[in-house]
């Protein structure tokens, strides 16, 4: 189990230190940030000036050993544009889009797994079909077009629910809903696949056989045996809960992550945009590693050295 | 009990009646339909030049924002006047040619890499797993947003970048199916009669695990038309004055009160054309890949 434990760590360091290296290399070698934030008609020697201060003059590695020294002493670097540290604004913004994305989480959950399940406790049923048919929509249909669509209908047509912004929370009911919608559809398939394919197995068919009942098979037998692949699609929807609202926060203008993101890669505001893309990896290689070592808690087989 | 036991683990051996017909008895109507809309994109994607009523730049400035349903103008024209229709056929064949383009890359890319693990193990086998996991500790479209931000957009860095989409799925089917591959029988006789390993993997085991990747391929491909048309949408895919599915939907985004067809009519292209392929994929992975069930 140490074991177990251990690889998993290391290859989650190694991940991190890897993204380090891809944000570091894709963000210097795309063009010279001083020309960038100060335009081309500034004089050289303020350009020579603006690269002194922000260490540009230096060879490439010396550049990179000082911004791995520099993240391990937990130094994101400070927004060439808004003078601020990097982290602070980036941390500033996460709050508005947990406000998202935990709420479309949350409804994911409770209406993706249920429908699921049911579907495959009743396969072939009219209800089954009608799960399958909704989840295919949910995920073939693009987050932007659902949010616009939804625009359309309530603030457009209905005049109900406001297109954007963050005022109330009636403001964040259309980004939740778009957000939700696709993770519905691919948790009910999931969920549906997974039980189905437990359900053929033949310990349930022994459970069944001396005289369990319905409910104890299902909820004693087939549920804790499902969950392994649910729990990886929930996992990775817990690790981009801070990345997953690029595209809803800007169909409906909310002050997010993925707001930031944007408006930080237009402005190639370096350290703004490789905190971020830490913050995420971050998130999403911890939640992967806590679904891996979730794995070897659910599921004793996957903990014995032979597996990987 | 025995619906407990799917009847698809039973090989079809009644099927001897006619291709045809056994193709009408094994094929939901969903799946016909999905195959049908499919096969109607391909063709305006490769005729779209002669079926174009106007040229997607042309400007009637006389019937701005026009809605559907004239004549002149069958799905209506946009704010300067172009004709959505003729811009939706070329947008059609753009989003398909990336998408097509980016699935194939990122196919060989990632299959590639894959025989290469299995092949060399050891440090080998743990680079590619390790490059696996970090392209999957970082959302896609975070990645893209990144490079095509700092990089500037083209046409060719698109389809680059679009073709490292889900490369690492097909790295990690094509490994541990060439691994179980190499323990059978057969890889291992035509190397003992001294094939190159390079005619091992595309001679002997690729044909045996094409089926797999093929299905992989078919669900890889609705979601690259979804990330090339979130790309676009953002304004940091396709560029005017070239257009693109997504990049429709984007601009028709600010007409959505005044001329919400500018939007629809592409919205419904894209949910359509996903949907088929989906239809069509799990269908085809029911099947033909053994490794499901």
């Amino acid at each position: 189990m140490i074991r177990f434990v251990l690889v998993r760590v290391m290859r989650a360091v190694i991940t991190i230190l890897a993204v380090m290296t891809f944000a570091f290399v894709v963000l210097r070698m795309s063009g010279d940030p001083a020309e960038v934030m100060l335009g081309p008609d500034v004089p050289q020697n303020v350009i020579e000036a603006f690269r002194k201060s922000w260490g540009l003059d230096q060879p490439l590695w010396i550049q990179y050993l000082a911004y791995l020294k520099s993240i391990f002493t937990g130094d994101f670097g400070v927004s060439m544009r808004d003078k601020a540290p990097a982290l602070q604004l980036v941390l500033e913004r996460v709050p508005a889009t947990l406000q998202l994305t935990v709420p479309a989480l949350i409804l994911k959950l409770l209406i993706g797994i249920p429908a699921g399940v049911y579907a495959a406790l009743h396969r072939q049923s009219f209800a089954d079909r009608g799960v399958i048919l909704l989840a295919i929509l949910g995920f073939t249909i693009p987050s932007f077009v659902m949010g616009l669509v939804l625009v359309l209908i309530f603030s457009v047509t209905l005049g109900v629910l406001p297109s954007g912004g963050q005022e109330t929370w009636l403001h964040g009911i259309l980004p939740t809903l778009t957000m939700s919608v696709g993770g519905v559809g691919i948790l009910a398939r999931f969920s549906r696949s997974a039980m189905i394919e437990v359900m053929g197995q033949p310990y349930i068919r022994t459970a069944s056989a001396k005289g369990l009942k319905w409910r104890d098979v299902v909820w004693g037998h087939a549920l804790p045996n499902a969950a392994v692949p649910i729990v990886t699609i929930v996992g990775f929807m817990v690790g981009s809960l801070i990345a997953g609202a690029v595209v809803v926060e800007s169909i409906f203008s909310w002050p997010g992550i993925g707001r930031l993101l944007i408006v930080s890669v237009s402005n190639r505001d370096l350290a703004v945009v490789q905190c971020i893309l830490l913050i995420v990896a971050g998130t999403m290689v911890v939640s992967n590693l806590a679904v891996d070592l979730l794995y070897g808690w659910l599921d004793p087989r996957l903990r014995s050295p032979a597996s990987h | 009990m025995a619906s407990i036991y799917p009847a698809t683990t039973q090989p079809d051996a009644r099927q001897s009646a006619g291709l045809l017909s056994s193709i009408r008895r094994n094929m939901p109507l969903s799946v016909g339909l999905g195959i049908l809309w499919l096969v109607a994109m391909v063709l305006v994607a490769i005729f779209a030049d002669r079926i174009r009523p106007y040229g997607i730049t042309q400007m009637d400035l006389t019937s701005r924002l026009s809605p559907p349903g004239m004549l002149k103008h069958l799905l209506g024209t946009d704010e300067l006047g172009r004709d959505v229709l003729s811009r939706l056929i070329q947008s059609i064949r753009l989003s398909l040619v990336i998408a097509f383009g980016a699935t194939l890359l990122s196919a060989v890319f990632g299959t590639a890499l894959g025989f290469a693990a299995a092949q060399f193990r050891g440090f080998v086998e743990h680079l590619v797993l390790a490059l696996a996991d970090f392209q999957a500790a970082l959302p896609f479209l975070i990645i893209s947003l990144a490079v095509l931000a700092f990089f500037g957009s083209s046409m060719v860095l698109l389809v680059c970048l679009m073709g490292f989409y889900g490369w690492e799925r097909y790295a990690r089917i094509a490994r541990g199916l060439a691994i179980s591959a190499g323990a059978q029988g057969y890889a291992a006789s035509v190397v003992q009669l001294g094939a190159t390993p390079a005619r091992v993997y595309l001679r002997h085991i690729l044909p045996n695990v094409a089926s797999t990747l093929i299905v992989s391929m078919t669900l890889t491909f609705p979601e690259i038309i979804l990330m090339e048309s979130g790309l676009s949408f953002l304004g940091l895919g396709v560029q005017p004055p070239a257009t693109s599915l997504g990049n429709m939907v984007g601009f028709g985004r600010e007409y959505l009160t005044r001329a919400p067809w500018i939007m629809l009519a592409p919205a419904t292209v894209i949910m359509f054309t996903t949907l088929s392929i989906s239809l069509v994929g799990d269908w085809l992975r029911d099947r033909l890949d053994p490794t499901v069930r």
